[in-house]
């Protein structure tokens, strides 16, 4: 099985180029993150990162065959050969298939993920219904991988004005949640024309999301919400 | 030394899994100055693979109270945790449950609002009656939810974080009292000392060293290996659970969870085979008796599959709506790594090394303890620990699963309580000892050798496999001595390895070899734990010594490296308000 692989690591190179690698004996039903362990194997040198293996710590996003997707629940099976597999596209390279995720963790802290309730606390538990708390489905689910803001058009073109679909996904999710006090705040924080309005409707997140969130409809929401507000 | 970079805080938290969280959010409650370590980002630690749930006895489902909760814990780790502790813990969990959900944690509901509670194994009411109903849920990413949620708790208190920090080792004031870790920044390369007049090691498990097993590549017990190279015993590290159901052959976990919503195990008859070994609870007894029951039916020929090597756990009969509202994980799961949809299909399973019962001893209040000259639980100083790594101890022999979550969150806050207590008394920064400093450095700089060696990567295979066929499900001594020396024969093996990348840059090669020296250190203790325990309880199965022996072995083993001697303590038996739960003989 081939690999063209993205390497760049700043100490010793004067920029990145690709690096071809054969595997021999691969199994094809393996995952991608299995082959480039056995590749570390060989070369201790490639670097990227990796835990859980089973998509849910969401640290393996990168970019395979063109695609944004987590290489511990990419089959081999289903790509392409040569596999051609890149860092997350627009983020600052540190090494080989490892990026600077800060910029994409700024956009996550700036939305204030958290619950804000005014309230005094009952002593029990807030209540919340069924059909409340499935609200909350589709949303909570997000593993902040990256894959959709990394792949979205419009962050490429404004990294520090738009807040990307994962983190306006992820202000959606507080502002659906019945036990969240902070709904004004939260859509002013979005206001103007770059933080929510520069989603163009590309539809990218929705495709790369490797959980099947939907941050495109997410962004939808808010619009209409705050279009309500206004009125 | 002088040229290393430091920074000085009250507190060093290691790790931020969900213990590490929860403690970093009490202690910005009383405004001390905290620093969360992390070897990789917090959402990123193993909490977060949690599925099924957490214990607590908020009796939304069915009757219930802590005291029950209590005696399923004390039978469930057959009678080996600590009944002081374990009450702590019971009493505790409502209020910290229902302040994780005020906290944000999107629990499932029921139909009047409260949070959804599921059976899961070794719960009963009324003192081992009807099957209790005590695991709160947030479908089956209940870990996810919690571990998310204390890390946006976090972000508005605004706590400040080492991300991609490597720990390496504890330092200290050459006299005992530990003053905070050297770490290795893995984005440059750097060392840094992070001096603290109270350390908190929450690093988590250690099942990666077995083959197959449910952790995450990053469950390499670090701290655990920190605290045998300063000196300190690991406690009752023979007790490794091995989950009865992880996917067979690839280690994914399938919740307890998935049993608890009615599924049940059968074997290539076609059989409901728990109902011989456990005739009440059947498929929710206790996971070790879970565990054994499947690798006995496997042994005896009655396996499914070309191999016979596993069972079937059957999710389909509770329909399609059940498996997609209550177990969406383990079908994405199931889906991805077996191509099967588990709403219409069985999934293969087989017992999976899971949860590190034992782990670095300390008392209630999360200060680690050990025998030096003052008695058997003498404090160190400024040396803390809570969560998986920690062996307070709640789970005794055998985990009951729901009780991790509980654990980190229970003793992450008491052991940040008692830290908040200690910052009034001791104001000062005290001196450092350079050679606690050298000696860490010396751990980084031994990987820079050059010459020829066997690698990293090659060792940590040999280990894994050893410690799976040496000290698995069922164990003998000759099959435990025999594992001994092999492990002991790696460990000089690694003496000598080396890497091939010896740059700076976020160099995770490097990243590996230090996490393989705490493996090692891990597997040694366990294995030589597990040779001298002569008797079956929990967790651990000796085929030569079948029975429960409390006469001799109602007590905790302490392993030292120094001399990897072992020493044992007694079991705190007594509760801290109610009557103590003797040992009884243990049916379910
Ligand atoms: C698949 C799975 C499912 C589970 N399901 C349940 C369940 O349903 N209910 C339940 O109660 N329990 C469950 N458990 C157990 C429970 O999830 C864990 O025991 C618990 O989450 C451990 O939390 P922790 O905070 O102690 O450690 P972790 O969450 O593992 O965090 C460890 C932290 O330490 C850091 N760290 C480690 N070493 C270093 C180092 N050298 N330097 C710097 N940082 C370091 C890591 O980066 C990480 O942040 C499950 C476990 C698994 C594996
Ligand atoms: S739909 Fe919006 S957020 Fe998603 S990729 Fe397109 S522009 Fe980006
Ligand atoms: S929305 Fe999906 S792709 Fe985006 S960060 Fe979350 S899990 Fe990753
Ligand atoms: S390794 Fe955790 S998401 Fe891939």
């Amino acid at each position: 099985m081939r690999f063209s692989i993205y390497r760049y690591n700043p100490e010793v190179n004067g920029g990145p180029y690709m690096q071809e690698y054969q595997l021999k004996g691969i199994d094809p039903s393996m995952m991608l993150r299995d082959a480039l362990l056995r590749i570390k194997e060989q070369d201790e040198t490639l670097v990227f990162r990796h835990s859980c293996g089973e998509g849910v710590c969401g640290s393996d996003a990168i970019n395979i065959n063109g695609r944004n997707g987590l290489g511990c629940i990419t089959p081999l099976a289903s790509l392409k050969q040569p596999i051609e597999v890149r860092p997350l596209p627009g983020m600052p390279v540190i090494r080989d298939l490892v990026v600077d995720m800060d910029r994409f963790f700024e956009h996550y802290r700036s939305i204030k993920p958290y619950l804000v309730a005014h309230d005094p606390e009952p002593e029990v538990e807030r209540l919340q219904t069924p059909e409340q708390r499935d609200r909350l489905d589709g949303l909570y689910e997000c593993i902040l991988c990256g894959c959709c803001t990394t792949f979205c058009p419009s962050f490429w073109w404004n990294p520090d004005g738009f807040r990307g679909p994962a983190a306006l996904l992820q202000s959606w999710r507080f502002l659906a949640d019945s036990r969240d006090q902070a709904t004004a705040e939260r859509l002013s924080e979005l206001e103007g024309p770059y933080r929510l309005f520069r989603c163009r409707s590309i539809m990218n997140c929705v495709e790369v999301c490797p959980k099947g969130l939907n941050p495109a409809k997410a962004i939808g929401r808010i619009r209409q919400m705050m279009l309500k507000h206004i009125l | 030394m002088s040229s290393l970079r430091k920074r000085k805080f009250d507190v060093l938290v290691i790790g931020a899994g969900g213990g590490g969280l929860r403690a970093a959010l009490q202690l910005a409650r009383v405004e001390a100055s905290v620093a969360v370590v992390s070897k990789v980002f917090p959402t990123r630690s193993h909490t977060v693979a949690a599925q099924g749930g957490i214990n607590a006895a908020l009796a939304n489902a069915l009757p219930d109270n802590w005291h029950w909760h209590m005696y399923d814990t004390v039978k469930g780790s057959d009678y080996l945790g600590d009944q002081d502790a374990i009450e702590y813990m019971c009493r505790a969990a409502s209020h910290l449950v229902i302040e994780l959900e005020h906290a944000g944690v999107p629990f499932s509901r029921q139909n009047n609002g409260k949070i959804y509670q599921r059976p899961f194994g070794g719960q009963s009411q009324n003192f081992g009656g009807e099957q209790a109903a005590r695991t709160c849920a947030a479908a089956d990413r209940t870990g996810h939810a919690i571990l998310h949620t204390l890390y946006q708790q976090n972000i508005q208190a605004r706590t400040h974080f080492f991300d991609e920090y490597f720990a390496i080792d504890l330092i200290s004031n050459g006299d005992g009292i530990i003053l905070g870790a050297v770490a290795l920044e893995i984005s440059t390369g750097e060392p840094i000392i992070i001096e603290a007049r109270c350390t908190l090691l929450a690093t988590g498990g250690a099942a990666q060293i077995f083959r197959t097993n449910t952790n995450a590549r990053i469950n390499t017990g670090d701290g655990m290996g920190m605290v045998l190279r300063a000196g300190i015993p690991l406690q009752d590290m023979e007790f490794f659970q091995f989950h009865p159901t992880g996917i067979a052959g690839r280690g994914m976990l399938i919740t307890e969870g998935a049993r608890g919503e009615g599924g049940y195990l059968i074997n290539k008859e076609g059989e409901r085979f728990m109902e011989r070994y456990a005739p009440n609870a059947r498929d929710l007894a206790s996971r070790d008796v879970v565990s054994r029951a499947i690798a006995t039916e496997v042994r005896e020929g009655r396996g499914c599959g070309p191999q016979g090597d596993h069972v079937l756990l059957k999710v389909d009969h509770l329909g399609e709506g059940v498996v997609a509202r209550k177990l969406p994980g383990i079908r994405e799961l199931a889906r991805t790594f077996l191509h099967l949809d588990p709403a219409n299909t069985p999934i293969p399973v087989f017992p999976t090394a899971h949860y590190t019962m034992g782990g670095i001893p300390t008392n209630r209040d999360g200060q680690v303890v050990a025998p030096f000259s003052l008695g058997p639980e003498e404090a160190i100083p400024g040396l803390y620990a809570a969560g998986e790594c920690a062996c307070v101890s709640v789970h005794g022999a055998n985990r009951l699963g729901g009780n991790s979550l509980l654990d980190i969150v229970v003793f992450g806050r008491a052991a940040a309580n008692h830290i908040a207590d200690h910052l009034q008394h001791s104001r000062y920064h005290l001196p450092l000892n350079e050679e606690s400093i050298e000696r860490a450095l010396g751990r980084l700089a031994r990987w820079d050798k050059r010459c020829d060696g066997e690698s990293v990567a090659q060792l940590r295979r040999e280990l894994q496999q050893t410690m799976e066929h040496y000290c698995g499900v069922f164990r003998t001594k000759d099959v435990l001595a025999e594992g001994v020396e092999r492990v002991l024969a790696l460990e000089q093996r690694l003496q000598n390895a080396v890497l091939t990348d010896h740059s700076k840059i976020f160099n995770t090669a490097r990243i590996e070899a230090l996490e393989l020296e705490n493996m090692m250190e891990v597997a040694i203790a366990t294995v030589c734990s597990a040779l001298a325990r002569e008797e079956s309880r929990g967790a651990h199965s000796r085929i030569d010594f079948p029975e429960r022996n409390d006469e001799q072995w109602l007590k905790h083993s302490l392993f030292f490296k120094q001399g990897r001697r072992l020493d044992y303590k007694p079991v705190r038996t007594k509760p801290l308000t109610v009557d103590s739960f003797p040992s009884k003989p243990r049916v379910y």
